[in-house]
């Protein structure tokens, strides 16, 4: 299908682009990469009267170090953050999760920012956002703030950015010492949206697990923080029946949705198998 | 509100403008407004591949980006691919390795091709297959067009 008509703007400052965002309210959206909005307006799922591209505002791409972490810029493409050995060093839990999104032409395109703006909820950033702690820098009319990862994610496709606001940079905390991540996702095919995954992100003191964040997508309608299961490493080493309470404990702490690739049931199973995958390996690892 | 929006692009290195609603994708402009018909559309929503083009250097879908946005870039389809000789020998093999039937995929997993080839020109099979994930093909099972890339690369001189 085609989109439904709508005027297109194309600012070239920050400033302009809040402008035209605050002029037009609920009746404009903000355009990033397109990666996931242009598939919902070519459905007409969603048919905003404006479109406000903000490919040509300056500023707003990069990867940089902030204070003891990295600043990602909204319009940094994933192909760039993939690539990028400042991730790779600083963020690994976002490095391994760039090759789970979509596909190389479509990582070609679609932003960082983009994708933690649309807050799709088997997407894979915005659950490595909320395991790492990382905090939302928002611009609008009376200047900018900030939000952290776990107030952002409100509910389905819904953050806590307003109309008139425009998301511009994430602030991701250098990883500390100690401190490892492991991320796994289980989907039909390569590059599909998942049917669950998981973004862990925990410490490791002398074999022993500390503290430490299981966010899975997939799992409900923003990212979710099995944090009760997840208090259930502390002070452990791995071991296969470390492994068997986590997946029971997350049966019942999970509560996800069901669709046509998975019920509830199969989720909340899968959910137990991705975290005795992943912790397992990220245990091991010296 | 004005729904429309002038457009400046080179397309297989020719100048085009045009004056289009602004909600025309990439691949609908190529197709409707220029002619070049070489580019699919299948999915209209960014799953299937058919519509893949070179935009800046970079293969990117045609359905998932707005002509607009085009505006001033760069962009080269299989029209102009095949005109300069840049992926003959990719083409030669696909044909040599029944790469392709119905040859509707075949396009965009030719301009896939060229990326990875590009980006990673000793790619494992495993790496082939990964690459192209984005772009369905209902006829070969890709086995055979796993098997072309590694063709044209062993021409080359490159790991068979």
């Amino acid at each position: 299908m085609k989109p439904a008509p709508f005027a297109y703007f194309r600012p070239e400052s920050l400033e302009d682009a809040i402008g035209v965002l605050v002029e037009h309210g609920e009746d404009a959206r903000v355009l990033a990469g397109g990666q996931s909005l242009m598939a919902t307006l070519n459905m007409r799922l969603s048919a905003p009267a404006v479109l406000v591209d903000i490919g040509r505002v300056p500023g707003l791409a990069g990867i940089e170090r902030v204070g003891g972490g990295l600043r990602i810029g909204a319009m940094t493409r994933h192909a760039e953050v993939e690539a990028s050995d400042l991730i790779g060093s600083e963020a690994p839990l976002i490095a391994s999760a760039m090759p789970h999104i979509a596909h190389p032409a479509v990582r070609n395109r679609g932003t960082f920012g983009g994708s933690i703006a649309f807050a799709d909820p088997a997407a894979e950033l915005p659950a490595c956002a909320v395991a790492l702690g990382a905090r939302m820098t928002i611009a609008g009319k009376g200047g900018t703030r900030t939000v952290d990862a776990d107030a952002f994610f409100r509910g389905l496709y819904e953050t806590a950015l307003e109309p008139g606001e425009v998301l511009t940079a994430v602030d991701v905390p250098g990883i500390g010492a100690g401190w490892r991540s492991g991320f796994m996702e289980l989907a039909r095919r390569h590059g599909d949206y998942a049917m669950i995954g998981l973004a862990a992100h925990v410490e490791m003191v002398d074999g022993r697990f500390g503290q430490g964040r299981l966010v899975f997508f997939g799992a409900g309608e923003r990212p979710v923080s099995a944090v009760r299961s997840a208090a259930l490493l502390e002070g452990e080493s791995w071991s296969d029946a470390l492994g068997a309470r986590l997946a029971d404990a997350l049966k019942e702490e999970l509560d996800p949705f069901e669709d046509l690739n998975a019920d509830a049931a199969m989720r909340r199973h899968l959910a137990g198998i991705l975290v005795q995958r992943t912790l397992g390996p990220l245990a091991a690892a010296a | 509100m004005d729904t429309n929006v002038e457009i400046g692009l080179r397309v297989n290195g020719e100048q085009a403008t045009r004056r289009i609603e602004a909600r025309m994708n990439l691949v609908d402009f190529l197709r409707e407004e220029l002619g070049l018909t070489g580019s699919h559309v299948g999915c209209e929503h960014g799953v299937c591949g058919a519509c893949t083009v070179r935009v800046d250097g970079r293969i990117v879908r045609g359905c998932l980006m707005l002509a607009a946005q085009a505006d001033g870039a760069d962009v080269w389809t299989i029209e102009g691919l095949s005109d300069t000789g840049e992926i003959r020998d990719l083409q030669e093999a696909f044909v040599e390795r029944n790469a392709l039937q119905c040859g509707y995929c075949t396009p965009g997993m030719l301009l896939t091709c060229a990326e990875l080839r590009e980006r990673n020109p000793a790619a494992s099979r495993q790496e082939i297959r990964e690459f192209i994930s984005g772009n369905y093909c209902r006829c070969t099972g890709y086995e055979a067009i796993v098997d072309a890339f590694e063709m044209a690369r062993a021409r080359e001189g490159g790991p068979s």
